[in-house]
């Protein structure tokens, strides 16, 4: 056992092994589980979660004040009427789509390395989410008939407009919500049942014995079980794609230049999944460290990682290519003013940073040696992190600003409020992931142990 | 190990999920109902006014023309209520001492106006006028009902939109001849096909415009 586990054979041609070798059915569980019920708590952890917190009253607070007097709090207005909040929302979305993709995609394609991030991406995934639908229900100024949105037999005698891309958005998020809370919940059931069989102290045993529903582990509970998991996997799979494609028809359908592309599916698509394999590396590379997960989450997955970001930011390059190109040879008076002034226009600023960030830095990623550096490939992440909100802040911004008629142009400046309100779904977020770390597995203890050497059946 | 759970919360855990799904069907039914009852609408409720005024006994009995109160109904988007002096043309003379008629006759000596308490209040962002419909043929008992039987005023109609666009998508299933707008006798509403069709005909006799243009957004919320 203490060498190369010989069941990764195919596998040989990289560098470092999915699991480190020496581990355990019981070493496994015990050192996953541990950290949710036996070790205690580490001072980083409060430190975190006290900041994460504070971060959140923020964003309660600019939520009462914006139910209290509306919309106006923010920077927007005509014509720019979407400004921080969809494109917070487009950001958030975003970074949802690797958890996805990660435990989706990969499940089906028998990935195994996703096994030890494929937990921690979902929460990742669903919390961003959280965070996302905030934005479009906020921005409806009275937010409590965001019901409204739901074809339901209403009093107004009407039904909501189908043929909306905003509308498709409501199904489109509200779907990949759904999906993605039951994945991550039926993916969590075995591991619950497992926190429940090892809490020593009667109200977990309880709370843990709730959540596992009975789960005994017998054959026909396990059979049922991967039944379900791939069923939601091969429901969540076309998620990946449509969730951003609908983000991207916001856009694409109208007809303002600078949206009106047909390149917007696959490029924000690629965006999202950019943006979302960033934010993964970017929250367990510190993580992994400090709960010295190192034989878990394997110098490969970093690797992985990176070269997934590498591959869709060259995408997402293509895209930005693309539409300078398009801009241009589409010899339309509009567009070719769209372009010129996303590059030397008032916001020409964001547009070179965007570039910078979204193009230039990634290619660092083809070096094997940044790539292995944890802290380079971790600044690699933030500034695609930022890179991708500043891309969002472009396409909103600069088309709506500077539209058909000279007479209706204007500019954009978020004010206090889009900030606080910014800074306070990151809270949450965080609020949200510091939670989740302290109380349920970040690590799927039993699809970790199916990946052993010890669950390979000899022939 | 012992059990956390005895066996028979596995039932328990069953009835959950599944009650989960008829107590939510349930609650978005109540909800549904709620919303068009007359607890949030103000349907059927009769409102008790500063005088005992009864239409049944003015229009029912007396047969006073709506016209005669309700001056502007075919004019202006307002029907109007009457002033203290047109109650006076008459209660001068025929009960004169009534002690229902004080607060008339002190209103007529003050000059103050009596403060009606409103049976129909659309919100503000809906625009209404009483004389398109009544000049193309809309009968005032189709949205009103039988005022002639109403002791008190009651609004007769749920007065949502859904109720509005019934009629705009559809005029032909209400309009009436023009002659027969104040009568309150007359169907509230055509049902059978002799009269639908006498619907359609006065749709085209009185101009009525097409559903499109009746449902447009901008015609009620201008
Ligand atoms: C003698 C005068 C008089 C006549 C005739 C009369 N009304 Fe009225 N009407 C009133 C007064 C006064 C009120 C306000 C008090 C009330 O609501 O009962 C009123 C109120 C109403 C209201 C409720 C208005 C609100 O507050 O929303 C309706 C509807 C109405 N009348 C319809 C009619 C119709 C239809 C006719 C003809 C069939 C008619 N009225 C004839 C005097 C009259
Ligand atoms: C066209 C004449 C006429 C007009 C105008 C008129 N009334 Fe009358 N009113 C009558 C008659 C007739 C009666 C008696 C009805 C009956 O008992 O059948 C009556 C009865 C009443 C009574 C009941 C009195 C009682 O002691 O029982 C009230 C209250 C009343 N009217 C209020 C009003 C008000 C308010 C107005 C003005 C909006 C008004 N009336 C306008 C003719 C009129
Ligand atoms: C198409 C439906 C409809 C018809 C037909 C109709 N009304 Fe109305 N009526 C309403 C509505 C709706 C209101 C409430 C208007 C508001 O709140 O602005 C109203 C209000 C009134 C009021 C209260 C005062 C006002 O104008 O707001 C009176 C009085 C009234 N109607 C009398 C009549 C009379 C008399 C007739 C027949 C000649 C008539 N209505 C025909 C729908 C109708
Ligand atoms: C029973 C039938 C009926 C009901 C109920 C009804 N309407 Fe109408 N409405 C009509 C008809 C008929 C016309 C005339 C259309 C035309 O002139 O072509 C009309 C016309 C109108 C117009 C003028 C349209 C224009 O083009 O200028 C407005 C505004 C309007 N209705 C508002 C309302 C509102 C608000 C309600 C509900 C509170 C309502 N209506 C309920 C039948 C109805
Ligand atoms: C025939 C008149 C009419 C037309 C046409 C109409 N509405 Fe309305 N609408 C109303 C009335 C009346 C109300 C108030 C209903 C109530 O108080 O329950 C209303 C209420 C609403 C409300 C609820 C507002 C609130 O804050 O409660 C919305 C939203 C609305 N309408 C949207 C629309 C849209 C969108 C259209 C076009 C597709 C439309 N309406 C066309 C008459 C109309």
């Amino acid at each position: 056992m203490a060498d190369e586990p010989h069941n990764l054979g195919p596998l040989h041609h990289s560098t470092a092994p999915v699991v480190a070798p020496g581990l355990t059915f019981a070493s496994v569980t015990d050192k996953i589980s541990s950290i949710v019920l036996k070790r205690k708590t580490p001072l980083w952890w409060f430190l975190g979660f006290a900041l994460s917190f504070i971060l959140f009253q923020l964003l309660l607070l600019t939520i009462t004040k914006l139910v209290f007097e509306g919309i106006g709090l923010w920077g927007v207005n005509v014509p720019v009427a979407w400004g921080m909040d969809i494109l917070n929302f487009v950001w958030w979305i975003g970074i949802g789509h690797a958890g996805t993709l990660i435990s989706a995609i990969l499940l089906l394609l028998r990935q195994k390395w996703r096994t030890s991030i494929n937990r921690f991406a979902e929460a990742m995934t669903l919390f961003a989410v959280a965070q996302a639908g905030m934005y479009p229900i906020m921005h409806l100024g009275r937010p409590w008939l965001a019901y409204w949105l739901f074809p339901y037999p209403n009093t107004m005698g009407i039904w909501p407009q189908f043929r909306s891309p905003l509308m498709w958005d409501v199904f489109a998020v509200s779907t990949y919500a759904t999906v993605s809370a039951m994945f991550w919940f039926v993916g969590l059931i075995p591991d619950f049942a497992t926190l429940r069989d090892r809490a020593r102290s009667k109200p977990f045993q309880l709370l843990y014995g709730l959540l596992a529903m009975g789960w005994r582990g017998s054959a026909r509970h396990w059979h049922r079980y991967e039944m379900a998991y791939l069923l939601l996997a091969g429901l969540a799979t076309p998620l990946v794609l449509s969730v951003h494609t609908i983000v991207s028809f916001d856009f694409a359908v109208g007809i303002i230049p600078g949206w009106h592309a047909t390149i917007f599916p696959p490029y924000f698509v690629a965006g999202a999944i950019y943006a979302g394999f960033a934010m993964v590396l970017l929250l367990t590379i510190p993580l992994r460290k400090l709960y010295g997960l190192e034989s878990f989450i394997t110098m490969r997955h970093m690797h992985n990682m990176a070269k997934v970001m590498l591959a869709t930011g060259l995408i997402v390059g293509y895209g930005y290519v693309m539409e300078a190109f398009f801009g241009w040879y589409s010899g339309n008076h509009y567009e070719r003013f769209m372009i010129w002034n996303r590059m030397h226009g008032p916001y020409s600023g964001y547009y070179w940073a965007l570039i910078l960030c979204n193009i230039i830095t990634p290619q660092f990623l083809w070096i094997k040696k940044l790539r292995s550096n944890l802290l380079v490939l971790w600044l690699l992440s933030l500034v695609v992190s930022i890179g991708m909100w500043l891309e969002r802040f472009v396409i909103v911004v600069t088309s709506l600003h500077r539209d058909f008629l000279p007479s209706s142009w204007g500019m954009y400046q978020p004010s206090t409020w889009d900030w606080t309100m910014f800074i306070g779904t990151i809270g949450f977020f965080f609020t949200l992931l510091f939670l989740f770390i302290r109380f349920l597995p970040m690590i799927s203890i039993f699809e970790m142990r199916t990946i052993l050497p010890d669950a390979e059946v000899e022939e | 190990m012992p059990q956390i759970f005895h066996h028979s919360t596995n039932a328990l855990a069953k009835l959950t999920i599944y009650g989960a799904v008829f107590i939510l069907v349930a609650l978005l039914w109540i909800a549904v109902e709620l919303n068009r009852s007359s607890w949030n609408t103000g349907q059927w409720v009769e409102r008790q006014q500063p005088v005992q005024f009864s239409h049944k006994h003015h229009v029912g009995d007396d047969g006073i023309d709506c016209r005669y109160c309700h001056t502007s109904v075919e004019t202006a988007a307002s029907a109007g209520l009457p002033a203290t002096t047109t109650c006076m043309n008459c209660h001068k003379q025929i009960w004169a001492d009534s002690s229902y008629l004080e607060p008339v006759r002190e209103s007529f000596r003050t000059g103050k106006p009596i403060e009606w308490i409103r049976v129909h209040d659309l919100p503000d962002f809906a625009y209404f006028n009483h004389s398109i419909h009544v000049n193309k043929g809309v009968g005032c008992s189709t949205c009103h009902g039988q005022v002639d039987q109403m002791p008190i005023a009651y609004q007769a109609s749920t007065l949502q939109m859904e109720w509005c666009l019934g009629c705009h998508r559809n005029p032909e299933n209400f309009v009436r001849p023009k002659e027969k707008v104040f009568d309150m006798q007359f169907r509230q509403e055509n049902k059978t096909n002799d009269e639908i069709a006498e619907g359609r005909s006065l749709v085209t006799k009185y101009h009525i415009q097409p559903p499109n243009v009746l449902t447009s957004c901008s015609t009620c919320h201008r």
